[in-house]
């Protein structure tokens, strides 16, 4: 028995076209001068992936990642080379597995059913996990094209989990749904990683990928970049971020900004998603005093790279001006993981440190002398208003970031300074 | 099918025109299950349902026999009975392709998410055409029945064959043009113009002798439209009257010389067929990304 997917040689060319084209009319017009660009979105991929292994493919926008998971799923043609699967295949292809928005949720379960493989009567068996796995018993004779994104993802993901697959590709779909509903979908993935079925899954979120996968391999500009152990490809991957064209940390901004919609979007009769405390008090900002720069530096660190190191220092310095002299004022900055947990939090009254009536240009500078987190990405939240807090002059919510990176197997979120001593009492 | 699909899959750039036929076959299941799927679609959300199906011809009758026996005083006898041994088909053929034609665009949210053979959409348009086409034929065979209408026993047996022609027709075609119509979309607005330019050119409404009986080229181009063959073994075998008064209706053939032109349509179907899905073989690979 061969390995699950064998990927020799692929390579997938589209063609970028600055004007479309699409009727015969315009097609005369035009004839023979469509103007396009070349763009190879994958380039010479080649990896196998074994029976009951679990891979990640991690790499930025556009890094062809999910042309790539395309292919495999027989979605997209490869220009060159060639794929082979072995088993049956479930593919979960960013929003919704194929639904035909008329036909209701049951019939549609039944048509993606048997696309994938399966008999009607194998259907009918697992047609009520399916349902109860996607929480949609009462809409379940509804046609899918009212149904909410969310319960669209959900439907999707149950009926893919649930076809009995032998490989199971996997977009980015876990970013999407409720906590709740991401929590049943790992779930789901370890019980398929127990049961020897293979995972192929795509994300920018680094942080998934040492949780999840045996094996991971970094794509940048539809080039293999590495193929390795979850930790050195999560490393690798943030080194062709730091030194990419996309810039720091923009991937996980775009991971946070999905969640935040689809949740949203998820809940079927929610009311608008509230702002959050922050987001209320910067709308409030009188702007007397305002922020007009931040700045993360990394004290002791090689200017090149861009992410600290567990315990390494970091300075936080806050640049502002106040348009008149201003008594009474306070400093405080807040730091939120990417999941929006509020890890850190403190200001210049809590710290004693005094500030004397500003006016004009100044900066506050909050140092750290180790940041003890082990791995993520985070957000800082910068404030600045009365010591009584009855008064926002200015409030930047979450906009600035920094990045820690665990170059060990280590696992959780707080660097725990530890030693750890083996004893035995022998006779 | 479950043991097919978990055998080795191979995904490469191309793939010979024998392989997809084998993978439709395979999938053979799926293309009952896409009809059923194309059926309820259409259906849905309508008040008469599949009475449609039902309703169409019978509108059709109307207007044509107002305009044919009415105002243009044509002597066909038992002009329900000629057309609709005609047209019935005919609505076979003409459904069918332009649903297939539309069949991929309409589909797109399933072409952009999963794998399978994309030629099954053509297909199954022309197999919910063939549904309907059974619904109608079922109340055109118990409406001769009634009128103990005399049909051609011995021409029958053709009826099949003229049947399986004209799916097969109707499937290359739909094949070809549903992946054309994914890069120039206006070919279904083209071609519904070319249906009805091709319902004229077919003896549907008229005698095939009108035109046909003509010496000369005009009569010899007139006899290579491929649905001919099929419309007129459906005539022949359920209308069954060659003349009317000495004024001649269906040509006097033997069965053999109706199954030897029925030949014409098998050799454009299979002409189209090959054309079709190399064709197909060729726009398939981006289908996803032009959708």
């Amino acid at each position: 028995m061969g390995a699950a997917i064998e990927v020799r040689g692929v390579s997938k060319r589209f063609r970028l076209y600055h004007e479309r084209y699409n009727s015969l009319k315009e097609r005369m017009i035009h004839f023979g001068r469509t103007p396009f660009e070349e763009f190879w979105a994958v380039r010479d991929a080649d990896f196998e992936v074994d029976q009951g292994a679990t891979v990640g493919l991690l790499g930025h926008n556009g890094s062809g990642k999910s042309t790539l998971l395309k292919c495999i799923a027989g979605i997209l043609q490869p220009t060159h080379g060639e794929i082979v699967t072995r088993g049956r295949l479930a593919a979960l292809l960013e929003l919704g597995a194929g639904f035909h928005p008329e036909l209701t949720g049951r019939e549609n379960i039944f048509m993606n059913g048997s696309i994938l493989g399966l008999a009607k009567k194998d259907i009918a068996k697992v047609f009520d996990e399916i349902v109860a796995f996607a929480e949609l018993e009462r809409f379940i004779d509804m046609q899918v094209r009212h149904y909410s994104s969310g319960m669209y993802v959900r439907l999707g993901f149950a009926v893919a989990v649930n076809v009995d697959p032998d490989i199971l590709l996997v977009d980015e779909v876990l970013a999407v749904g409720d906590e709740a509903f991401q929590r049943k979908c790992l779930e789901r993935v370890a019980k398929f990683q127990k049961e020897g079925r293979t995972i192929l899954f795509v994300t920018h979120a680094p942080d998934l990928v040492r949780r999840i996968c045996d094996r991971a391999i970094v794509l940048d500009h539809g080039v293999t970049v590495m193929d390795s152990t979850p930790g050195e490809a999560v490393r690798s991957f943030r080194e062709h971020l730091a030194h990419g064209e996309t810039g720091l940390g923009v991937p996980e901004m775009t991971l946070a900004t999905t969640v935040v919609a689809t949740a949203a979007e998820t809940g079927d009769a929610e009311p608008a998603p509230e702002l959050s405390h922050g987001e209320k008090l910067a709308a409030k900002a009188t702007h007397t005093v305002r922020i007009t720069e931040v700045v993360i530096e990394h004290p002791g660190v090689d200017a090149n790279r861009a992410y600290l190191l567990p315990d390494e220092a970091m300075t936080i310095r806050v640049r502002f001006k106040a348009s008149e002299p201003t008594a009474d004022t306070l400093f405080g900055i807040g730091i939120n993981d990417i999941e929006g947990r509020q890890v850190f939090g403190t200001n210049t009254s809590i710290a004693g440190c005094e500030v004397p009536s500003v006016d004009g240009d100044g900066e506050v500078a909050f140092s750290f002398e180790r940041v003890p987190v082990l791995d993520g990405t985070y957000m800082v939240s910068v404030a600045i208003m009365t010591s009584d807090e009855g008064t926002v002059y200015d409030w930047h919510e979450q906009r600035y970031q920094f990045e820690v990176m665990n170059p060990t197997r280590t696992v959780g979120t707080v660097a725990f300074p530890v030693a750890i001593q083996f004893s035995q009492q022998t006779d | 099918m479950a043991e097919a699909a978990r055998d080795a899959r191979i995904i490469r750039s191309r793939i010979g025109a024998w392989e997809r036929f084998v993978r439709i076959w395979r999938y053979r299941e799926l293309l009952v299950g896409m009809t059923r799927k194309e059926l309820k679609v259409k259906y849905k959300n309508s008040v008469l349902g599949f009475a449609w199906s039902l309703v169409n011809p019978l509108l059709y009758l109307i207007v044509f026999y107002v305009a044919f026996q009415v105002i243009l005083q044509s002597n066909t006898p038992a002009f329900p009975l000629f057309l609709l041994s005609g047209l019935l088909v005919w609505n076979l053929f003409s459904t069918g392709l332009s649903g297939a034609t539309g069949s991929i665009v309409g589909n797109a949210g399933i072409v952009n998410k999963v794998a399978f053979p994309r030629e099954i959409l053509p297909l199954a348009s022309v197999g919910a055409a063939l549904v309907n086409f059974a619904l109608q034929g079922i109340v055109f065979i118990a409406a001769l029945a009634v009128v103990r209408w005399d049909v051609a026993w011995e021409y029958l047996p053709l009826v099949p064959l003229a049947l399986i022609g004209v799916l097969l027709l109707a499937g290359a075609l739909g094949i070809l043009l549903s992946a054309l119509n994914v890069y120039l979309r206006d070919t279904s607005h083209f071609l519904e113009l070319a249906l009805l330019a091709w319902f004229w050119m077919t003896p549907i409404v008229y005698p095939f002798m009108t035109i046909g009986g003509r010496d000369g080229w005009s009569s010899k181009v007139y006899m290579m439209n491929p649905v001919t063959p099929v419309v007129l073994v459906f005539q022949r075998a359920f209308y069954a009257k060659v003349d009317n008064d000495g004024i001649a209706i269906l040509p006097d053939w033997s069965w053999g010389e109706y199954a030897g032109y029925l030949g014409l349509t098998f050799g454009v179907a299979l002409v189209a067929l090959t054309i079709g899905v190399s064709v197909f073989g060729r726009l398939e690979a981006n289908f996803a990304e032009e959708l």
